[in-house]
């Protein structure tokens, strides 16, 4: 049996042994928020889409409950836009975990003409009605996120369990406050809690904690040689979406993405880093959000993600 | 360009606190400062601020606007909820509970306490200590915040001057050193100016200690442990009852306390059967001692009854379980909190029917009077209260313990929460309770 004695640097200069380092400190958060989940609610899920925020929900719920399997399901809302890299990672991940994965297609809801498609082609708002009803039709009660307060001001403000009604509607003056780790998950039949367990991390935690635990990612997120095309100053990869326009030519460039999403709307960003390493120190240095520089669906409005959020998204 | 390299940003670690103060001591503008100074604020999160400021036809980008996230909240121009902010320097990553001012300041500023090891407090350098400014002092005091900052701000109108500062830090420490608070440091800035935030100010020869930001990067974070009564609230049984684990029984939680070692004896509350400890799990790794705020997984000797709610503590350190609580309160919900209200209580891992048998005071933050059987509390207000649950509960004192010492109250109708409650005595010191007899401003 080993001690594993994490000495960590305290402000003062001096080492104390009994101060975890940020990582281990929000790792030990996040596994207690998924404890408590298990705990205290009848059929929890994980939204996973195959982007680094819910590979690396996954990769804390294994730990949580290890040697014992996770005791949630996934669910992947696809926008049918989604990369082809991305899918076969997350049918990758399921079979290797013997997870449970559920999917709502938005291209049904577009095909039964329930949704109609965007005149800009992006199909991420498009998301939140399959989403509430395939919520309703299996009685998830608590649904885990990725999301991260330190993406966009909206989320900010955001509980780590977050209270939705059965329209999946987000009410941000009726958020129950949130004292010391006592997470209150009461819900009314039909309701159901949304479940923050990465509230506190930043990009670059999210990032070296990949690196240190060695977690797997879809490729698309190192850089590498991709034919792209210019739009709203994001480099978007051509596809049946809709794209490209006349007028948007299609170059060669050597491209990673920060943020996995609808294809339609994220962007990948000029990279040559290819390696975790080069990746961590690009947003070290990096003076764009992640967000402000590979989303398009933010860029609508100053409050674009707290209408989307008070409508039932993620 | 940030000079943050990937080596030290590893190692770096956590700091959660707390800002405290309301629009007009500039609190925004400081926490605006904090995070555009320490290169936080990346560009197109500046530029949205600069577009945001030019149309509402100011000259400088209004650093508050980067705090104020709901649109209600720009378009008032106030802040309505606890927003957290994230900030790293080569030293340091940084939690910030932002708080409100004015809205609902007191249910705000005691969430954003609750989770806090320091609580910046804002005063104007102009006006000195006010009494926004003891109430702040109170909450802090009340929630055990080990450090507490008085940052005296927009020292660049009352000209730079050391005694204006002197009178307001002397004033304030006296009040809190009163109260209790361990801690207090005092900082003389100008937060619009940029004195003593990040930068030592060229202006304030006289004042010789650190920045906010020095101070924030090197109080102490960890604790002297081996005084800490050691407590791990059981959240879940894992039983993968697997070929490869069949027998397997381990009892998970984050360690709300102290620390706890392989072959420790200990004792499973409220049934009170004692076991050791014959290993323990760090999230897959074995290991043979763990500290707070671990997530473990401990494995006992015995095969006793252990589940969710129970509470496993040392044998020679185990805390009296009682189903009488009397704790101060800090109601936090809009409907109010009566006696007779059947309620539900949130201690740990466990929940328990309660009744609020009494409410003996209420304390008026702005003088610390004490109004004696108000019948309820309204939102905001803070008062003593005795509950009465329905089983055992094994309480510390919140002043011994701020994570075994503290609950919550739940409406079992609609799951709203209540109250955030702290078991024992209100504050570290004698409280200075003054008659409030004739005080006729709560009617009933």
């Amino acid at each position: 049996m080993t001690t594993v004695a994490k000495v960590t640097q305290d402000g003062e200069g001096t080492s104390s042994p009994y101060a975890l380092s940020h990582l281990d400190a929000l790792e030990s958060e996040a596994v207690h928020i998924f404890r408590e989940v298990a705990g205290e609610f009848e059929n929890p899920v994980i939204l996973f889409s195959g982007g680094k925020d819910s590979i690396l929900m996954l990769h804390l719920a294994l730990k949580a409950f290890a040697p014992a399997a996770v005791p949630f399901a996934l669910l992947h809302v696809d926008t049918g836009h989604n990369f082809p890299e991305v899918l076969q990672y997350r049918d990758r991940t399921v079979r290797q975990h013997g997870l449970r994965l559920h999917v709502a297609l938005v291209q049904d809801y577009i095909d039964r003409g329930v949704l109609k498609e965007r005149p800009d082609g992006t199909r991420n708002p498009l998301q939140t009605l399959p989403l509430t009803e395939k919520i309703q039709a299996e009685k998830f009660d608590a649904v885990f996120g990725g999301g991260r307060r330190d993406e966009e001001k909206a989320r900010a403000k955001e509980r780590v369990f977050s209270l939705r009604d059965e329209f999946s509607q987000w009410d941000p003056r009726r958020q129950r406050p949130e004292l010391w780790n006592l997470y209150n998950g009461r819900h009314a039949p039909g309701e159901h809690v949304r479940v923050f367990p990465l509230s506190n991390w930043t990009e670059l935690d999210v990032w070296q904690y990949i690196a240190r635990e060695g977690i797997e990612l879809p490729a698309i997120y190192y850089a590498h040689e991709r034919e792209v095309f210019a739009r709203n100053g994001m480099w978007l990869t051509p596809g049946e979406w809709g794209g490209p326009k006349d007028g948007e030519s299609v170059e060669k460039r050597l491209v990673r993405y920060r943020t996995v999403g609808d294809m339609s709307c994220t962007g990948a960003v000029d990279s040559d880093a290819d390696t975790i390493e080069k990746v961590i120190a690009e947003i070290a240095a990096s003076r764009l959000t992640e967000r402000g520089a590979t989303r398009a669906d933010d860029k609508m409005s100053e409050a674009a993600m707290e209408d989307r959020k008070r409508e039932g998204y993620f | 360009m940030s000079t943050i390299t990937t080596e030290q940003l590893a190692a770096t670690t956590l700091l959660r606190f707390a800002t405290a103060g309301s629009v007009d001591d500039g609190k925004s503008t400081l926490v605006g400062r904090l995070l555009h100074d320490s290169k936080s604020v990346l560009t197109d999160q500046l530029e949205a601020v600069e577009r945001a400021s030019a149309s509402r036809g100011q000259e400088a980008p209004d650093l508050a606007l980067l705090t104020d996230g709901l649109r209600a909240e720009r378009e008032q121009g106030i802040t309505i909820d606890v927003a957290y902010r994230y900030f790293a320097t080569p030293r340091r990553r940084f939690i910030l509970a932002d708080t409100p001012g004015h809205v609902q300041y007191t249910r705000n500023m005691v969430t954003g306490a609750s989770t806090a090891e320091l609580t910046v407090i804002l005063v104007d350098a102009r006006n000195g200590v006010v009494e926004q400014t003891r109430r702040h002092a109170a909450i802090a005091a009340l929630l055990r915040v080990p450090h507490v900052v008085l940052a005296v701000n927009k020292m660049d109108l009352v000209g730079y001057e050391e005694p204006v500062f002197a009178a307001t830090a002397e004033e304030f420490t006296a009040y809190a050193t009163e109260l209790g608070v361990p801690e207090v440091t005092a900082i003389p800035i100008s937060a619009l100016a940029g004195d003593n935030v990040v930068e030592p100010s060229a202006n304030m020869d006289w004042y010789g200690g650190p920045t906010v930001l020095e101070h924030l990067e090197t109080v102490p974070v960890s604790h002297d442990l081996a005084h800490c009564h050691a407590r791990l609230p059981v959240q879940y049984v894992i039983r993968p009852r697997t070929a490869e684990h069949p027998d397997y029984r381990g009892y998970a939680g984050q360690i709300a306390a102290g620390t706890f070692r392989v072959g420790e004896e200990v004792v499973v509350l409220p049934s009170g059967r004692t076991t050791r400890i014959s290993g323990i799990d760090l999230l897959g790794e074995p290991v043979d001692v763990a500290w707070t705020a671990q997530s473990v997984t401990l494995l006992l000797e015995d095969d006793i009854d252990v589940s969710r709610g129970d509470l496993i503590v040392p044998a020679k350190d185990a805390p009296a379980t009682t189903q009488d609580v009397e704790a101060t309160v800090c109601h936090v919900a809009d409907q109010a909190l009566t006696v007779g209200h059947r309620v539900l209580l949130k201690h740990g891992t466990r929940t328990v029917k309660a009744i609020v048998k009494d409410i003996p005071s209420r304390l008026t933050l702005d003088d610390l009077s004490l109004h004696p059987h108000p019948g309820r509390l309204a939102a905001n207000d803070i008062g003593r209260v005795k509950i009465r649950a329905a089983e055992p509960l094994p309480v510390d004192s919140y002043a011994d313990s701020r994570r075994t010492g503290s609950f919550i109250l739940i409406d079992p109708s609609d799951g709203t929460t209540l109250t955030a409650g702290m078991v024992g005595e209100s504050f570290a010191a004698p409280e200075p309770v003054k008659d409030a007899a004739e005080d006729d401003g709560w009617d009933f």
